[in-house]
């Protein structure tokens, strides 16, 4: 499809702004405006809605396909939240009028949203309190970060060491590495559990936080986590959660009772916000008691009268990690997302997202790998280490799928297994599409087999054919010129 | 539950499937130990239900009020067509198109928004966005840090103070120094500036048009930023560029900003759009997605996320940064927003709100003991000085209808008796009357 800048024409404009309605006009001295102007595209507004909607064809969506991508939860996202933070009254409202001097009374009802938020959080996750700041799971392990810097800083001594598997995901070593820490990693025994030996011996006064998933990114939860939080707390290390996979876990554990102290939430993935091609997402963290009084500020609090306000009191807090109070469309929408479905509907959304993950393990395992065949909790690994005997790799599975109409799972991810396949069905698909989903790479096994030269073209059914990276890469061409 | 599809059979037949007999059998990895101690949450509520209660919270805020807080977060009109299409679901429940085959609409529109934001900005590179205006200025800085080896960055003080702070909680576990220049006459101090700039300064950090509104060519500034083989950044309001001299134009390595007024709503502060350009031979350094153009295996145009070594999910501990997700959606809105407009659009946008800006000044500088600030010039914000404490006139004002300004006193000591009065488009000549009379009424009472 062509670029909007090439359908320019000069002249042409899908928007005016009308005749300057004020009486007095005076120019800007010369030498501070712009020489050249923006070659920005000129279409009337009907060519902007025409290439908008045609380029939205052009995507595989979950309001479109089945969308397995591991570690993501693609979950269906709920109509009626969007409406809801489209309100005028959350939607127009300007971030700072709750700081100008009067101004408290002005924004109660999303003050309310973000107290009333927290303490849900709070309790599905055992933590004793939260910031909704973190922009996305990323910014929330950043934030946790900085959190268990300050917090060892308050104790007199930083520490060095941030331990994290090698199952990670790879923002976990990132996030640590920017906060000024070092990374060791810890391997993943042949049992796909962390190694136990390798990690008592890593563990020692320098190691300031062991960060985790779990369940971890091979779907597994590991039935020794509370054994490995209380040696991380024996040397005086603070315990981090990933929680990417929280959807599991939702009333079944809570990181909180097993002694996690840092917390972050992907309210995109299990609280069913959607992912907007990329984001926005939100990050909050929740913290264990010892750690509440470094949370970024401001914080919202309720006044003994009822109404909310912000504080700004907390001398130990780490300071302003947002410029205001998060993401707070997407955390809005999170909330009604958990006030709809409530206590009964969390808890049959983490049975029914693990049903689903073990239905496709227990039917796919006959024709693909699975390298560490545990129960599995929200998504199942696979490998496609005996197709690619055949030349048949997981990229290739990977792209027949999408001439079939599926987004393809997670590939290549976590790193520690080979031509890795990562399916997250999440609880909102249901029995037949899962059906569909697993002929399909049923038919991608067999056809691996009998036709791997079939599998290597994929895909024939979209706009384009597989793309070279590589050039990609090596001559970057990364913007229109005109 | 509506979202959830399982009838009582399919459970019976899936588990069946697996070869347990309860759903609990499923989660029996987790030791009893380990159940919660609570789940002490509400019962479910309709769909009905929960928009009603939340229509009636959303009605407690005051939007009727009409707007003149700017302080970097602007109240812009938003065309309905921004809306329409960013509200097709093809868009917003797709994620990071990690396949480009079934991602091409996306991928093409990020390569476009990339696209627009060099145009504006000047400058011969884009990521896909980052999460906001201070996040973006952070990363900028730690490329500056990444790229000359030094750690000195000179910051000016016209930067939002929001951002400095947040530079501060950033850098908190890191070897930074920081140096802040002072603002006199509204513009940043040159002689300051020059006493600190030397060959260990990575950067020096300005803000365009600055947080008290005021516009600069910082050319002569890059120059000699440039002889110590530092790198200059700034961070500029994107609607200011339709009219205003480009940091391109200026010289500067990397540009920075809060994208929120390109056709995305205040929204209580977020989600928003952290932008970041610079030069190409910065790319290397530059945290987040990329998207490039290339070929299919038929030779034909296509779009692909790109220069992937630079990230998380490959590089770990040695990535540019930690970002995965990032604001692809409100990107998307910045696009559209700017294609409707397109060069003409946007040059008309910008002159509106500096005319109209412009009408404010000429008329709230004709109420008594009102003196506003003319030493430099202003885009669509500038500082007014009050007779008394601007914090007691903003609440009163507020008592009359108006938000009638951010208070400095609030961000800067000694300014107690400031106000930063924002003026954007959809202000009218009779609404900027009405708040002059109404300031009239309050100061000469």
């Amino acid at each position: 499809m062509q670029l909007i800048f090439e359908k320019h024409k000069e002249g042409r404009r899908g928007f005016s702004y009308g005749v300057l309605d004020v009486s007095f006009v005076k120019p800007l001295a010369e030498k501070y405006c712009r020489k050249t102007p923006a070659q920005l595209p000129g279409l009337s507004e009907l060519d902007v809605v025409r290439h908008y909607t045609n380029l939205s064809r052009f995507n595989f969506s979950v309001d479109t396909n089945f969308y397995p991508l591991g570690s993501c939860t693609m979950k269906y996202n709920p109509k009626f939240t969007e409406r809801i933070a489209a309100l005028e009254g959350f939607s127009q409202l300007h971030p700072l009028l709750p700081q100008l001097s009067g101004g408290g009374m002005l924004a109660q009802g999303s003050l309310e949203v973000l107290y009333e938020s927290e303490k849900l959080l709070a309790e599905i996750t055992g933590m004793s309190a939260f910031t909704l700041q973190p922009m996305a799971g990323a910014h929330g392990e950043l934030t946790g970060v900085m959190l268990i810097a300050a917090y060892h800083k308050d104790r007199g001594f930083r520490r060095k060491y941030i331990i994290v598997p090698d199952s990670a995901h790879g923002t976990n070593p990132a996030s640590a590495a920017i906060a000024g820490y070092q990374v060791k990693v810890i391997p993943t025994g042949r049992d796909g559990y962390m190694d136990l030996e390798e990690y008592k011996k890593q563990l020692n006064d320098q190691v300031a936080a062991v960060m985790l998933t779990c369940p971890d990114t091979l779907g597994i939860f590991n039935p020794r986590i509370k054994e490995i939080a209380d040696l991380a707390h024996s040397v005086g290390a603070l315990l981090y959660y990933d929680g990417a996979n929280l959807n599991a876990m939702l009333g079944k554990c809570r990181p909180g009772d097993i002694g996690f102290d840092v917390v972050h939430l992907n309210l995109h993935k299990t609280f069913a916000t959607p992912h907007g091609g990329g984001g926005p997402g939100a990050g909050p963290v929740g913290v264990s008691q010892k750690l509440v009084e470094f949370l970024p500020i401001s914080r919202v609090v309720r006044r003994s009268d009822a109404t909310f306000a912000l504080d700004y009191n907390y001398p130990k807090s780490i300071g302003y990690i947002a410029p205001f109070y998060g993401n707070f469309g997407v955390i809005l929408k999170a909330y009604a997302y958990i006030l709809a479905l409530g206590k009964e509907g969390l808890i049959k959304a983490a049975e029914m997202a693990v049903l689903n993950a073990n239905y496709c393990q227990a039917r796919l395992k006959a024709y693909y790998d699975l390298p560490f065949d545990n129960h599995c909790m929200h998504e199942c690994v696979f490998s496609a280490a005996r197709q690619a005997k055949n030349g048949v790799r997981a990229l290739d599975i990977a792209k027949y799928l999408i001439d079939q109409g599926f987004h393809p799972p997670t590939i290549y991810f976590p790193l520690i297994v080979k031509e890795a396949l990562m399916i997250e069905p999440t609880e909102t698909e249901s029995k037949e599409t899962l059906d569909a989903f697993i002929e399909v790479m049923i038919k991608a096994a067999k056809l691996a087999q009998t036709n791997p030269e079939l599998l290597c073209l994929a895909p024939v059914t979209m706009p384009i054919k597989r793309l070279d990276e590589t050039r990609a890469a090596r001559e970057p061409n990364l913007r229109w010129k005109s | 539950m509506s979202y959830i599809p399982h009838t009582q059979d399919d459970i019976k037949q899936m588990l069946s499937t697996i070869g347990i007999k309860s759903i609990d059998e499923l989660f029996k990895d987790i030791p009893v130990a380990l159940v919660p101690k609570s789940f002490n949450l509400p019962a479910a509520s309709s769909e009905f239900a929960v928009t009603r209660d939340l229509s009636n919270l959303a009605a407690k805020n005051a939007t009727g009020l009409i707007n003149f807080v700017g302080a970097g977060f602007y109240d812009h009109f938003i065309p309905a067509a921004v809306d329409a299409l960013a509200s097709r679901s093809e868009f917003y429940t797709a994620y990071t198109p990690y396949q480009p085959e079934c991602s091409q609409g996306w991928l093409q529109a990020i390569y476009e928004y990339q696209s627009i934001i060099c145009e504006l900005t000047g400058l011969d590179v884009s990521n896909a966005s980052l999460y906001d205006g201070g996040t973006a200025l952070f990363e900028s800085m730690m490329m500056a840090v990444r790229q000359t080896g030094r750690n000195k960055i000179i910051l000016d003080r016209g930067v939002n103070l929001i951002y400095r702070t947040m530079l501060y909680t950033y850098t908190s576990n890191l070897a930074i120094e920081f140096v802040e220049v002072p603002v006199e006459h509204g513009q940043s101090s040159r002689e300051e500036l020059f006493k600190y700039l030397d060959d260990q300064t990575a950067a020096v950090i300005f803000q365009n048009p600055n947080f008290f509104g005021a516009v600069d060519d910082y050319s002569d500034v890059v120059e000699k930023v440039h002889k110590f083989g530092a790198l200059a950044i700034v961070s500029v309001y994107p609607v200011s560029l339709g009219m205003l001299k480009t940091p391109g134009e200026m010289g500067f390595d990397i540009v920075t900003g809060e994208g929120q007024s390109l056709g995305i709503p205040l929204s209580f502060g977020g989600p928003y759009l952290g932008f970041m350009a610079a030069k190409s031979q910065l790319v290397r350094q530059m945290p987040g997605r990329i998207v490039g153009a290339t070929i299919d295996s038929d030779g034909k145009r296509g779009f692909v996320l790109t220069l992937q070594t630079r990230e998380q999910h490959i590089r770990r501990e040695k990535a540019t940064s930690n970002i995965c997700s990032n604001e692809a959606l409100c990107a998307l809105r910045a696009a559209i927003f700017v294609s409707l407009l397109g060069r003409d659009g946007l040059k008309e946008l910008a002159e509106h709100n500096y005319q109209k800006a412009e009408f404010a000044k000429e008329r709230l500088s004709k109420i008594k003991g009102v003196q506003v600030k003319r030493s430099s010039p202003t885009f669509n914000e500038f500082t007014v000085l009050l007779p008394m404490d601007a914090d007691k006139v903003v609440q009163r004002m507020i008592a009359k209808g108006f938000a009638c300004g951010f208070p400095l006193g609030r961000f800067y000591k000694g300014m107690d008796n400031y106000l930063l009065v924002a003026v954007t488009e959809k202000r009218t000549q009779e609404e900027i009357n009405q708040l002059a009379k109404c300031l009239e009424e309050i100061l000469c009472s």
